[in-house]
């Protein structure tokens, strides 16, 4: 790692952080090192633990073990106020603001500029909140309230919040998941300008065309641990992939010959006031079909559309020839739909709840007589299944809580699959789950759909989707901007259509 | 972790925990030794608590209060909550004077009694289910509504002059010292119990108060089993107010006043989490049992009504905050 | 936009000013100064109840005990000044507002420390400090002769045209003004309601700010029982019984949100005042009082509903579908 061009020790450096959750290890034993002037690059698959790390050097979750030095003197962040007197600052991923706050509060609370008698100074956050607005490139009002900037001004006040302290190191985490092309090109020259200020910024991205224009150094994270550090001039792409995913692209997924029979559901014209617009697509028996895209644009509203979860929505869903009017998920699953989301704690799982009851619950009548629980039946039923998917667990009276990630979501996905579905909609089925889940869960799909029933797999991960789909369609801003046979397709094709970098594709 | 395994899928039990040890590990035992101890005291405490028909008597302390606390628990459980419940039966009893005035005999004044309450219960649905407003502030204000509304009727006077036969519902009984009320009690104890524990319906109470996004993932109607559970929240205070209303011979405005509160306690007494998504009926039952019996030892001591109710109020800050408290000590005698 | 997020309480200010005059059609001198200075007066106490619970449910929190908590200090207050009429008013005041801070703190203390959820703590000491007044007064009142006399002129003496109940009510107004928009405390309110976990973010302790919100709100109310007690000049165990969901109410009407993080001072005092201009104006417009009760509880109904809002969430699409 000493290559002479850093003089000075780290800035910030991290020694065996261990953090553990119930039923998870999130972070085993990590290190890390940031330098004065540097970007660093923090790479792994979602669950690798990198929103942990960044939870940790910003105080909101303390250690189990290991220990953060700063200036080489070791120090503890007990609070999100202790680390940023420390000098480190975040963008997080998640919207950590306030709707009902205006924008120039949200950049300064808990730093609010204070006057006479100690009290805020609204009139100089403002002019604080402007410049420091400016100096971003985002044209905000500091006075307006936050809940009504669209989603991309949001995170340009979270940007803006972060520089709003004097730090030395910052953490980005996903800073350009939500902006368009012109609002990361100025997010870059921020970063280019923060270096020069002598900023040590850790750059956390799924982008791999992002991290080789701006990153100096890397830092891999696979499942909890790190796998590797070093400099990006002495790596190449395909190595960084490998090292992040722990084996060549290849052997990771199940290979499966699909023949796909009759269209069993046909999608039309369907278009929601807000979310997407004029989608249009056909899924087969047997088939799985990818959803890629960018996070934000639409695939998730349009399967919970789908699903009758939100605002019914124009347009015309068939499903084996027939018309489906769908406004509830309850109408969803007696036509055969069923839907895996994507937040397992909040809408996949009933967490509190035992295995068993989880798996039974869209399908009580299954295991009812005369809307009386059958409790043998129950269990005869959660079973069946969650055996099928090997689910790890001390008892199927277990709380679904206490379960790991990937265990979790067999669960769900065993819940969904014992109302016997036509269509199955999996929505990031293996985000933020271990590689060994990942594996079965994998498997699993190819063996629903060698068995007939039909797939939609909703996936912001490149490999997944060209791993298991046999089509891909790619969603960008609500609407689908191409329609990609699996046969031939590149990584670059997927990225170019999800960005939007050619008008004229597909 | 490799595939390989997964294809020989290990056995996973049923249950961990016996039977016995689950019960040994619940709250419905710690309220039972709270009520056995309760019952000692009060057997101590006056030579005249062991007579059958002060027993009997003890009962009333409950029993109206308690039916109204099934559904709640039921509401509650779901994660919505009706503070409107005594103002409820302050209308349907109105509802039942005023309609005795036009001449209304014992079959009308008992459906008047239930319709009101179902119809109470089906506006305070309607304004959370369609409208999705938080119950908590809807039924405060349909408390104010519909006592209110009495208020307007009846202004300071009273409704007097039930009919005999009216009056059993309150003070009539069914065999020796056994009331018609407490076996109304415990036949609602039972259904209840059984709705909660047994159905499909109640195991999507549950759902829906653990987590209801999740619950209508799972296609459950959750609009439609709240409008339920108000309905029948409303219902059992119209039969709370039938009871009451027999059981005093009049309506007066101020008939049940504050007993939403007294029927909340109850119900955490009881052990149903405020927030939703545990609880059970059983718990409910001897936590109606423990108010009823403090309330009725502490007033053959002479202790004024208002006396116990500080005990009643400790009752129910202190039996949550106990274990929280000790869990609070050993925690932080461990970092 | 930032007219329309202020016309919450511009619209309240407008249904005021409309009840205002409607009575006034009934009954001709509602509006004039002096009387609406009066009913402003005999809402005082109102204001500074709906005042506390804000902060307290800003934080996503309630506290029903307040009229217990106002009921107690308002109790210890006249027994103190009927057995020791020396006792300057000054230092009763003091006493009435320590024991209120005490017992929101016991209610903050319970919700902090001990994550009980509010509505069961403050439902239990509800009946705990109303209990409490029975045994420290053995269920005697204490009545109008037994006060000393300047215990009961302090809140009635007047001063520059407005009695010292009214200053105090302004003051509180005031004090809550700059607590509320320009201090970290008041900020951190809204921080906590709004966004729990995004709070912990911009390092505010939840628990801490909700502990705080309890402990003004217990204190405001330690102030106003010596105030009710001593312009009503009678104290006795149901003092204020109920009381607290008219609080409540008067927040509801003034546009705090239940679920937290939103709301104003101007709300709530507006909120307060709405239902006061009620409470005085039904018997001016011959209407019985006993009206006073579903009018309220139609009010909350009718203000919680157009206080509704739906969460528009992100939206995705450039231009809309048509």
């Amino acid at each position: 790692m000493d290559d002479g061009t850093t003089i000075a020790g780290p800035v910030l450096r991290l020694e065996g952080i261990t953090k553990r959750f119930p039923g998870v290890t999130a972070l085993s034993g990590v290190e890390l090192e940031l330098h004065e002037g540097q970007v660093t690059a923090l790479i792994g698959e979602n669950g690798a633990g990198k929103s942990t790390l960044v939870k940790i050097l910003t105080g909101i979750y303390q250690p189990d073990e290991g220990h953060i030095e700063v200036d080489g003197t070791t120090t503890r962040f007990p609070t999100a106020t202790a680390a940023q007197e420390a000098g480190v600052t975040a963008i997080h991923q998640e919207t950590v603001l306030f709707d009902e706050l205006t924008v120039a509060e949200n950049i300064f609370l808990g730093h609010a500029p204070r006057g006479r008698f100690g009290l805020m100074d609204w009139s100089r956050m403002r002019a604080d909140a402007r410049e420091i607005l400016a100096r971003i490139g985002a044209k905000l009002d500091p006075m307006a309230p936050l809940r009504d900037l669209g989603i991309a001004s949001k995170h340009l006040v979270a940007i803006a919040r972060a520089l709003s302290v004097d730090a030395r190191v910052v953490v980005m985490d996903e800073p350009t998941a939500s902006l368009s092309q012109a609002e990361i090109e100025e997010l870059y020259e921020l970063v280019e300008r923060l270096k020069a200020e002598g900023k040590a910024i850790l750059f956390i991205s799924h982008k791999f065309d992002e991290i080789f224009r701006i990153a100096d150094r890397y830092t891999v994270f696979r499942d909890g641990e790190m796998v590797d550090a070093g400099m990006m001039k002495d790596v190449t792409e395909d190595a960084l992939v490998t090292k992040m995913v722990g084996r060549s692209m290849d052997a990771i997924f199940p290979a499966r010959t699909s023949s796909p029979g009759e269209e069993i559901l046909r999608v039309s014209g369907y278009s929601h006031p807000t979310e997407f617009a004029d989608i249009g697509f056909g899924l087969r028996r047997g088939e799985i079909l990818g959803f890629y895209g960018l996070v934000g644009a639409g695939r998730s509203e349009l399967m919970q559309a789908l699903f009758g979860a939100t605002t019914p929505s124009k347009g015309a869903v068939k499903i084996d020839g027939k018309v489906a009017v769908i406004r509830s998920p309850a109408e969803a699953i007696a036509r055969g739909i069923v839907y895996v989301p994507e937040d397992r704690g909040k809408q996949g799982a009933i967490t509190a709840m035992p295995i068993f009851q989880n798996v039974t619950l869209p399908s009580l009548t299954q295991t009812s007589r005369n809307g009386f629980v059958q409790m043998a039946d129950e269990f005869a039923l959660a079973r069946r299944y969650t055996e099928r998917l090997d689910l790890r667990a001390a008892s199927l009276d277990q709380a679904v809580g206490n379960l790991s990630g990937g265990n979790q979501q067999k669960v769900v996905i065993a819940k969904w699959l014992a109302t016997r579905p036509k269509v199955i909609i999996l929505d990031e089925p293996t985000k933020g789950i271990d590689v060994g889940s990942k594996a079965a869960v994998h498997e699993f799909m190819a063996e629903l759909a060698a068995e007939g029933l039909s797939v939609i797999m909703v996936s912001s991960e490149i490999p997944e989707i060209l791993g298991m789909s046999d089509r891909v369609i790619v969603m960008r801003d609500g609407r689908i901007a191409a329609k990609l046979d699996r046969d031939g397709l590149t990584p670059e094709q997927l990225v170019r259509a999800a960005a939007g970098y050619e008008e004229t594709a597909a | 972790m490799s595939i390989a395994e997964g294809t020989r899928p290990r056995h996973v039990p049923d249950r961990l925990s016996s039977r016995p040890a689950r019960i040994l590990r619940s709250w419905e035992l710690l309220l039972t030794v709270i009520a056995i101890l309760i019952f000692l005291a009060n057997t101590q405490a006056s030579p005249y608590f062991l007579d059958p028909w002060n027993l009997s008597d003890a009962t009333f302390n409950f029993t109206e209060k308690a039916m109204i606390a099934f559904a709640m628990a039921l509401l509650i459980i779901a994660g919505e909550i009706d503070l409107s419940v005594a103002g409820i039966i302050a209308l349907a009893s109105t509802a039942m004077g005023w309609a005795l005035q036009y001449g209304a005999g014992m079959p009308a004044l008992v459906l008047i009694g239930l319709g009101v309450g179902l119809v109470c219960g089906a506006f305070n649905g309607l304004l959370v289910t369609r409208l999705g407003l938080p119950s908590i502030v809807v039924t405060i204000g349909t408390m104010s509504l519909f006592r209110g509304i009495s208020y307007i009727v009846l202004g300071d006077q009273a409704f007097n002059g039930y009919p005999p036969d009216f009056a059993f519902f309150g003070r009539g009984y069914v065999f020796w010292v056994i009331s018609f009320e407490l076996v109304l009690f415990a036949i609602l104890a039972v259904i209840y119990g059984v709705i909660l524990h047994a159905t499909n319906f109640g195991r999507q109470i549950y759902a829906i108060g653990n987590n209801a996004t999740a619950a209508t993932f799972s296609g459950i109607r959750v609009a439609r089993v709240k409008m339920i559970l108000f309905l029948l929240t409303g219902l059992m205070s119209g039969m709370a107010a039938i009871c009451l209303t027999a059981r005093l011979g009049s309506t007066r405005p101020s008939i049940a006043f504050a007993w939403e509160l007294e029927v909340v306690t109850m119900v955490v007494l009881g052990g149903v989490s405020i927030l939703g998504g545990a609880g059970s009926i059983l718990g409910v039952v001897i936590a109606a049992l423990i108010m009823g019996m403090v309330t009725f030892g502490l007033g053959l001591l002479n202790v004024p009504g208002i006396v116990m109710s500080i005990f009643i109020g400790a009752l129910l800050i202190g039996v949550i905050a106990l274990p929280r408290l000790i869990r609070l000590v050993r925690t932080g005698k461990a970092a | 936009m930032k007219q329309f997020i202020t016309s919450r309480e511009a619209i309240l200010l407008a249904a005021l000013v409309a009840l205002i005059l409607l009575v006034e059609t009934r009954f001709s001198g509602f509006a004039a100064p002096g009387n609406l200075a009066s009913v402003f007066n005999d809402t005082s106490i109102l204001i500074m109840l709906a005042l506390g619970q804000t902060l307290v449910i800003l934080t996503r929190c309630i506290d029903l005990s307040q009229a217990s908590n106002l009921a107690l200090t308002g109790m210890v207050t006249a027994m103190i000044n009927a057995a020791m009429p020396g006792v300057p008013v000054v230092a009763l005041i003091s006493i009435a507002v320590a024991l209120g801070l005490l017992m929101g703190a016991f209610n903050g203390l319970l919700v902090w420390k001990l994550d009980i959820p509010p509505i069961v703590v403050t439902l239990g000491t509800l009946t705990i400090y109303r209990g409490i007044i029975f045994v420290v007064s053995g269920g005697a009142w204490v009545n109008s002769h037994e006060m000393s006399a300047a215990y009961k002129a302090f809140p009635r003496a007047e001063f520059l045209a407005l009695p010292v109940l009214s200053w105090i009510a302004l003051a509180v107004i005031a004090g809550f003004a700059i607590l509320v928009n320009r201090t970290a405390l008041g900020r951190a309110f809204f921080a906590v309601g709004g966004n729990p976990s995004a709070a912990v973010y911009t390092g505010i302790d939840v628990g801490r700010t909700r502990f705080m919100a309890f402990v003004i709100a217990g204190g405001l109310a330690g102030l106003c029982g010596y105030l009710w007690v001593s312009r009503y000049a009678v104290a006795y165990t149901d003092v204020a019984s109920g009381f607290e969901l008219d609080i409540v109410a008067a927040c509801v009407i003034g546009g705090i949100s239940i679920a937290g993080g939103l709301g104003s001072v101007t709300g709530a005092v507006l909120g307060a005042l709405f239902l006061g201009t009620i409470k005085n104006a039904l018997p001016v417009a011959g209407i019985s009082p006993f009206w006073q009760m579903a009018i309220s509880g139609a009010a909350i109904i009718v203000a919680v509903a157009f206080n509704r809002r739906k969460d528009p969430g992100r939206v995705i699409l450039k231009e809309p579908a048509q």
